[in-house]
């Protein structure tokens, strides 16, 4: 990209809330299910049905404008956003438009450069999904599936203060890990469940008007969201630079070609027609509702990782790492509180041999196959030198694969350390006998040939010696 | 024995009661009368007759076995606006000819809870958008006392139904007038209660903050009973309102001395025909004899509704409309080439002239450029209108005028001038746009037409305005005058 040109990316995150029913009728929201199973006559628009709003989500709503230091409106109203599609029963969305039900969030992400950036979040509103259409496996006609119609969404609108895909990402990720947090989302890209529309437009480096902005549709995965930007913004910037205009429109990304293709422009835009939903009463939150919603907030990511690097000294990004996901957070904490070892060390367990183990079996840390004690179980046994740190990653692929805990693995195996000095020394003196050309060659000065004889002394010990032990009793011999 | 035909809910309870004859004897002489005289008056969509005959017979049952629900055995017609389980749902139109409803509105079922014997839906204006119903794709609705004449609308063959005496009640919606000024039409009682006192789940929608439905009888009475049985809180509609169901036949023989009756200065001006004016003064003298007093009240907004109306009703009705777009019930075009020309053939041929006309004017008021200048004045001057009324309730128990005003006019006459339709509603839309509740009370006749007296209340002022129109009825006799040809 050329550096003379600005970057400039708001975001619309559509994020499914986790309820059990829908937004307005009582039919289940489970993912999944056969076509059209899913949807009762509300969903399916029947002449003279009648919404009843899931007080749930208002509750959910809530949680998230707290959690990102909104204003939680003490009215919203449900609007009317008309338009006609097969997969939109009634023939309008309910929504929110003008008065939406949190207002003025904002977080932080980190930038290019390191420094903390905030993002503001202009709006959160409340709405229903609309079904899906299916046109495969069906010759030449089409099929409609209404499961998912009238599921509970809460989209979330950035102010346009993105300036590059990684931002863009970063930002949704921080949604993303937020919305799990709360509980309030299962965040699952896959299903859908979380997915945003990208605005994007350039402007040269320095101008303070905005460029013409082409809008990304639903783009659901981290990946999708930077190719997709990235994608966009050199053909814009291709089309300023041959002497084109970008248009306003609606485009779509085209995972397989990795291009942007125009859905709609602006003049074949609907004009949505939207105005207050006259079947639904505004949403009227009181204070009390509020605080007693603030008092069940679990404590955010933010706030978690600034705690970690507190409490636990960790290291980098380690406090980034373990906070992402609050499962993971949990289950860290778990380790920590059944050891006594320096928290780094179970850190780096968490963050390096089970997450490898998760991320290598595809699963996720609800599904550990190690528990929380068990790891610190093992992390015990390095702490108190029963084991050198190689031999734990030994007895924790046996725990992996279900050969009990920590001390039942290293009694099994016969993996206890070697910390008997005279035992190691009795090695040591075999390793200096056996290389008498090395020796010479170290005391002559070359310090690095160390390593060569704890190698040879681990590789006489099977791995067992104390490591340390095994320096100091080497150097001391070596010097004599 | 007086003919069963004749008599109102009330005596046809204190019948059943004694013995005199059973729900199923009832059911079926109203049966044949409606299978001997509908032809004329082309009131009913669907007649349910053997449904309506085993209703009757369970009815008997209840009865026998000491278990009287507060309508057991009483028969009643669902205006085709109500979704009925099984049973074919029009709402007057093309687009739901072939629409067999899944399910009961919330006012069904509290009626067959209650015992009713549903004898059939009747005819009405398509979606309930008119004011004579000419606009049903089945049909006008001729009014029994003069069939070239209109019953009203929209709730034309409920109202004409009552007066043939095909049943003592009929249930009915009125989104602008169309249960009052059918009432008024053919000489019975219509009420429309306020806003959230009836659910709206099940009542296929035209204009959702504006419909309500209600009832059509021949008493005050009657429409008491059938009232406190429709009406409460549903969960299944966020706008009803949670608010007791007073019982209303306790309190409507109490004395209506003291009322105090508001008079609107404008509901006499030059748009009345001075023969119905005549007759509603009198009928206000009447209730004045009975220990009211009258006062004159300003409603400065007043002359605003039908314009207002003419905005708000249709802008909801445009949107409310949209589900019919031949994808998953009702009218589906043959034939489509693609998915626009399925939604345009399949709403082009499903609907009809006025419906459309409403669509249109109701998606320009709601479109970019225009809302404000339409939708959102017309929804300011809705508030205006709904303040004054609420200043004058401060002076006054009711607020009483004619119904509609002039009796009822010849079919054809006013179907290709909608502006001189729509002015037949120009009482009655006040009481919509205010969510109060309203009712129309037989007055007298112009020329051998029933007129009606109306009777606006406040906030849950049903009772007040039950107990009035009883009073009365206790004076005057109009609403036990039958049409000749349905004696």
């Amino acid at each position: 990209m050329s550096a003379a040109w600005e970057v400039v990316i708001g975001l619309e995150i559509h994020a499914q809330l986790a309820t059990k029913s829908k937004i307005f009728s009582g039919s289940p929201t489970a993912y999944g299910a056969e076509p059209n199973t899913q949807a009762n006559l509300v969903d399916l628009g029947y002449p003279g049905v009648l919404p009843v709003l899931n007080k749930e989500v208002v509750r959910m709503a809530t949680m998230f404008g707290l959690a990102i230091g909104a204003t939680v409106a003490r009215r919203s109203v449900f609007a009317r956003k008309n338009y006609f599609y097969p997969d939109l029963p009634k023939g309008y969305q309910i929504s929110q438009l003008e008065l939406p039900i949190v207002e003025h969030g904002e977080l932080f992400i980190t930038d290019a450069n390191g420094n903390e950036k905030r993002i503001g979040v202009t709006r959160a509103h409340l709405e229903e999904d609309a079904g899906k259409s299916i046109h495969e496996g069906l010759d030449a006609s089409s099929g409609i599936d209404l499961n998912r119609a009238g599921t509970p969404l809460l989209e979330i609108v950035s102010e346009p203060d993105l300036r590059s895909a990684k931002e863009a990402v970063a930002y949704m990720k921080k949604i993303h890990t937020i919305v799990r947090y709360l509980g309030i989302s299962d965040g699952n890209m896959q299903e859908g469940s979380f997915r945003c529309d990208a605005n994007v437009s350039v402007r040269p480096m320095g101008q303070e008007e905005l460029g013409t902005r082409a809008e990304l549709k639903n783009l659901n995965s981290f990946r999708y969201i930077e190719k997709a930007i990235n994608i966009e913004v050199e053909r814009q910037i291709d089309l300023i630079e041959d002497g084109g205009k970008v248009v306003q429109e609606t485009r779509l990304y085209d995972s397989d070609r990795d291009e942007t293709r125009s859905m709609r422009s602006k003049e074949e835009a609907n004009d949505y027609r939207y105005f207050p939903d006259p079947d639904l009463l505004p949403v009227e939150i009181s204070e009390e509702f509020i605080e007693a919603v603030r008092a069940t907030m679990p404590e955010l990511p933010a706030a978690k990782e600034a705690r970690f690097v507190d409490e636990y000294s960790l290291k980098g990004d380690d406090a980034g790492i373990l906070t992402a996901s609050r499962p993971l957070a949990d289950y860290f904490e778990a380790v920590i509180a059944a050891t006594d070892a320096p928290s780094q060390i179970a850190a780096n367990w968490v963050i390096g041999d089970l997450a490898g183990a998760l991320n290598r079996d595809g699963l996720d840390i609800e599904d550990v196959k190690i528990s929380a004690d068990e790891l610190a179980g093992l992390v015990n046994r390095i702490h108190d030198n029963t084991i050198s740190g190689k031999i734990a990653k030994q007895v924790f692929e046996a725990m992996w694969e279900g050969e009990g805990s920590a001390d039942d693995v290293i009694e099994a195996r016969g993996l206890k350390q070697i910390t008997d000095s005279s035992a190691i020394e009795a090695v040591v003196d075999k390793v200096i006998a056996d290389n008498p050309g090395q020796v010479a060659e170290y005391q002559a000065g070359k310090d690095k040939l160390i390593g060569f004889f704890v190698g040879k002394v681990m590789q006489e010990t099977k791995g067992q010696a104390n490591p340390g032990q095994v320096n100091q009793i080497l150097k001391d011999k070596l010097q004599s | 024995m007086m003919d069963m035909h004749l008599q109102t809910m009330t005596e046809l309870a204190a019948g059943l009661e004694k013995g005199d004859f059973s729900s199923v004897e009832l059911t079926q002489t109203l049966l044949d009368r409606v299978a001997a005289l509908d032809d004329r008056l082309n009131a009913f969509v669907t007649v349910t007759a053997a449904e309506a005959l085993l209703a009757a017979a369970r009815a008997d049952a209840a009865r026998a076995a000491g278990n009287v629900g507060a309508l057991n055995g009483l028969p009643i017609i669902h205006k085709d606006i109500f979704c009925t389980r099984g049973v074919k749902t029009t709402c007057g139109s093309k687009m739901l000819n072939n629409f067999i409803s899944p399910y009961d509105a919330t006012v069904v079922e509290k009626l067959a809870a209650a015992g009713a014997v549903v004898l059939g839906k009747s005819n009405m204006d398509e979606f309930a958008m008119g004011s004579s119903n000419e606009t049903s794709f089945f049909g006008p609705v001729r009014n029994p006392w003069d069939l070239e004449c209109s019953p009203g609308g929209s709730s034309g063959g409920s109202s004409a139904s009552v007066a043939a005496r095909f049943a003592p009640a009929a249930t009915g919606t009125d989104t602008g007038g169309s249960i009052r000024q059918p009432a008024a039409l053919t000489g019975t009682v219509g009420i429309k209660p306020t806003y959230g006192r009836v659910s709206r789940y099940g009542m296929i929608a035209f204009a959702s903050s504006l419909d309500q439905a209600g009832v059509i009888t021949r008493s005050s009475e009657d429409a008491a009973r059938v009232l406190g049985v429709m009406a409460g809180f549903d969960e299944r509609d966020s706008t009803s309102i949670d608010h007791p169901v007073p019982d209303y036949l306790a309190t409507i023989g109490d004395s209506i001395k003291g009322l105090r009756v508001g008079i609107v200065r404008q509901h006499f001006d030059a748009g009345l025909d001075e023969q119905t004016g005549a007759r509603v003064k009198a009928a206000i003298a009447v209730i004045e004899s009975l220990g009211a007093t009258t006062v004159e009240v300003d409603l400065p907004n007043i002359d605003l509704s039908v314009p207002t109306y003419y905005v708000v009703a249709p802008a909801e009705c445009s949107s409310n409309l949209s589900r019919f777009d031949g994808v998953r019930f009702g009218h589906r075009a043959e034939n489509a080439e693609d998915l626009l020309d399925l939604y345009c053939r399949s709403r082009g041929e499903g609907f009809g002239d006025e419906v459309k006309r409403r669509i249109m004017t109701g998606a320009y008021v709601l479109s970019a450029g225009y809302y404000d200048a339409y939708y959102l004045k017309a929804q300011q001057v809705r508030q205006l209108i709904a303040d004054d009324f609420k200043k004058a309730f401060a002076d006054v128990d009711v607020i009483a005028g004619p119904t509609a005003p002039s009796p009822a006019f010849k079919l054809g006459d006013k179907v290709d001038d909608p502006i001189q339709m729509y002015l037949n509603d120009i009482y009655t839309i006040g009481a919509n746009l205010a969510g109060l509740p309203a009712i129309s009370v037989p007055c007298g006749f112009v020329n051998d037409m029933p007129v009606g007296l109306h009777l606006v209340g406040p906030h849950f002022g049903e009772e007040v305005l039950l107990r009035c129109g009883h009073q009365y009825q206790q004076q005057t006799e109009w609403h036990k005058a039958c049409p000749e040809a349905f004696q």
